[in-house]
């Protein structure tokens, strides 16, 4: 479980992130969503430690991530995964060798056990033969489900996960919303997911923090989003004739 | 003042949080390829053509009888040992492998491939900088050697087939009091040109926001920041050594 508290960071005069606190559950998808320049993606950088909080704290199962010794902080960052919203792959490694890039650099395993380990998880992401591609030969959709097999190489415990569907065609967005919710069903990790798509939001929203403007305004499951109360969570959802079109025949 | 106590923050963190020994080992032979092996063409063309028009500009200047012939190969011998080989080529290099590792390192930066590897709990700079640097400081002195000894090359055959100068007369200035010592003089000279060209380029493209734009800009300025930087190690080295 992650659990943050009070949260907040300032970009020179800007406040973005305005105390915000909640948990992240193992085993769920947990969802952070918003509008875009809620403070999202900088909370989700705030809770793997790539932007330091002005104030608040991280807690990694009950270990504070942001006053640890530098030991246990790397300890703590080689149980992360993260897929990122340009999927971040190696330019310079093929599909191979970027998925074992955390097994090379973390671990003593030997070469055929990397590489034993690799092939399983490109073939849980369904990429099976696609080792010995260059990112750039492969498709938006492909690189995330190679970003996902890289964040779950080193047996992580934690998903984060920033966008994942930016870029994608509602068709593959569905089918890594499902890969990451099989992913943290299959494996008991705990996932956090930036989002803006309300398929994902629909589809696998175990469990949702809404944003706005740099507050927490809701907190619950996709279950109990339609009847939230929040006026600015409900245009949120409601934002698409389809949707609003769906609300009235409910 | 402020870049530059960031610089020297950026320095300190590549010796913190390390990976293995093994890891550094490999990436500094791939950088070592990327780096020296891959500049060799540039520098040797350079170099070459730099001594031929030494030869010919020293020879139009020193039309005298006064004068003997080889003090020509003399004058690009010394031209070439303590200025051209080292801080030319070093400005040259700057061009080539300074913009490439800004442009490299600002693209990893923008892509957020540098996050990656911080998520994943590996120090980027240490991982990704420290390799470049080692591999420069090991690559640099021997593209000097290489690049004087062509320049004097290029001198021979520019004076010998254009009739300045006769064959013996050029190998007899080349060795005419030579002292070795300016020799060690360019290789201290290497070392310190591709510390500054490696760390600057790095610390530009490390520290690279925004998009495409921005990774240009800081390949200009890693360029610009580290012509400046050998210059002034120039003669400052000129000034503590000779």
């Amino acid at each position: 479980m992650i659990e943050i508290r009070n949260i907040k960071k300032s970009f020179k005069d800007k406040e973005i992130l305005k105390g915000i606190s909640g948990t992240f559950e193992q085993g769920k998808s947990n969802l952070i969503i918003g509008a875009s320049g809620t403070g999202k993606s900088v909370l989700l950088k705030t809770i793997v430690g790539l932007i330091l909080p002005d104030e608040g704290e991280v807690y990694y199962n009950d270990r504070d991530f942001l006053k640890a010794n530098r030991d246990v902080k790397t300890e703590i960052r080689r149980e992360i995964g993260m897929l990122f919203q340009s999927s971040a792959l190696f330019d310079s490694k093929n599909v191979e060798q970027n998925v074992m890039f955390p097994l090379d650099v973390l671990t003593k395993m030997s070469f055929p056990e990397k590489l034993e380990r690799v092939n399983f998880c490109l073939k849980r992401v369904g990429l099976e033969n696609a080792n010995k591609k260059m990112p750039s030969e492969i498709s938006g959709g492909m690189q995330k489900r190679v970003g996902i097999a890289r964040a779950i190489v080193n047996n992580s415990k934690y998903l984060f996960c920033d966008e994942p569907n930016s870029g994608l065609d509602p068709q593959t967005s569905i089918l890594i919303d499902e890969l990451i919710a099989e992913i943290t069903d299959e494996y008991d990790i705990t996932t956090v997911v930036v989002t803006h798509d309300m398929n994902s939001v629909i589809g696998i929203g175990e469990k949702i923090i809404y944003l706005c403007n740099g507050r927490k305004l809701w907190e619950g499951a996709n279950d109990d989003i339609a009847d939230s109360g929040v006026k600015e969570l409900d245009e949120f959802v409601f934002a698409n004739k389809v949707m609003r079109k769906l609300k009235r025949q409910i | 003042m402020k870049s530059f106590g960031k610089y020297f923050i950026f320095l300190g963190s590549l010796f913190t949080n390390r990976e293995t020994f093994k890891t550094y080992v490999r990436l500094t032979f791939d950088e070592c390829i990327l780096i020296g092996i891959d500049s060799i063409f540039l520098v040797s063309l350079v170099s070459l053509f730099i001594g031929a028009v030494t030869t010919v500009q020293t020879a139009y200047n020193l039309i005298s009888p006064l004068i003997p012939n080889f003090v020509i190969s003399q004058v690009v011998r010394e031209m070439t040992v303590l200025e051209l080989a080292p801080t030319i080529m070093a400005i040259v290099f700057s061009g080539k492998v300074g913009s490439s590792i800004a442009g490299g390192l600002g693209t990893m930066r923008i892509t957020e491939q540098i996050d990656a590897l911080e998520v994943m709990g590996i120090n980027s700079s240490s991982y990704l900088v420290l390799p470049k640097i080692i591999a420069t400081i090991f690559m640099y002195p021997l593209l000097v050697i290489c690049a004087g000894v062509l320049s004097l090359y290029g001198g021979y055959l520019a004076g010998t087939l254009a009739n300045i100068i006769s064959p013996t007369d050029y190998i007899y200035g080349i060795r005419y009091e030579f002292n070795p010592y300016t020799i060690q003089f360019a290789l201290i000279k290497s070392f310190v040109f591709a510390f500054l060209i490696s760390s600057i380029s790095s610390y530009k493209g490390f520290y690279t926001r925004g998009g495409a734009l921005e990774v240009g800009i800081a390949s200009t300025k890693a360029v610009t920041n580290s012509v400046i930087a050998v210059l002034l190690a120039d003669y400052l080295l000129a000034q503590l050594l000779l």
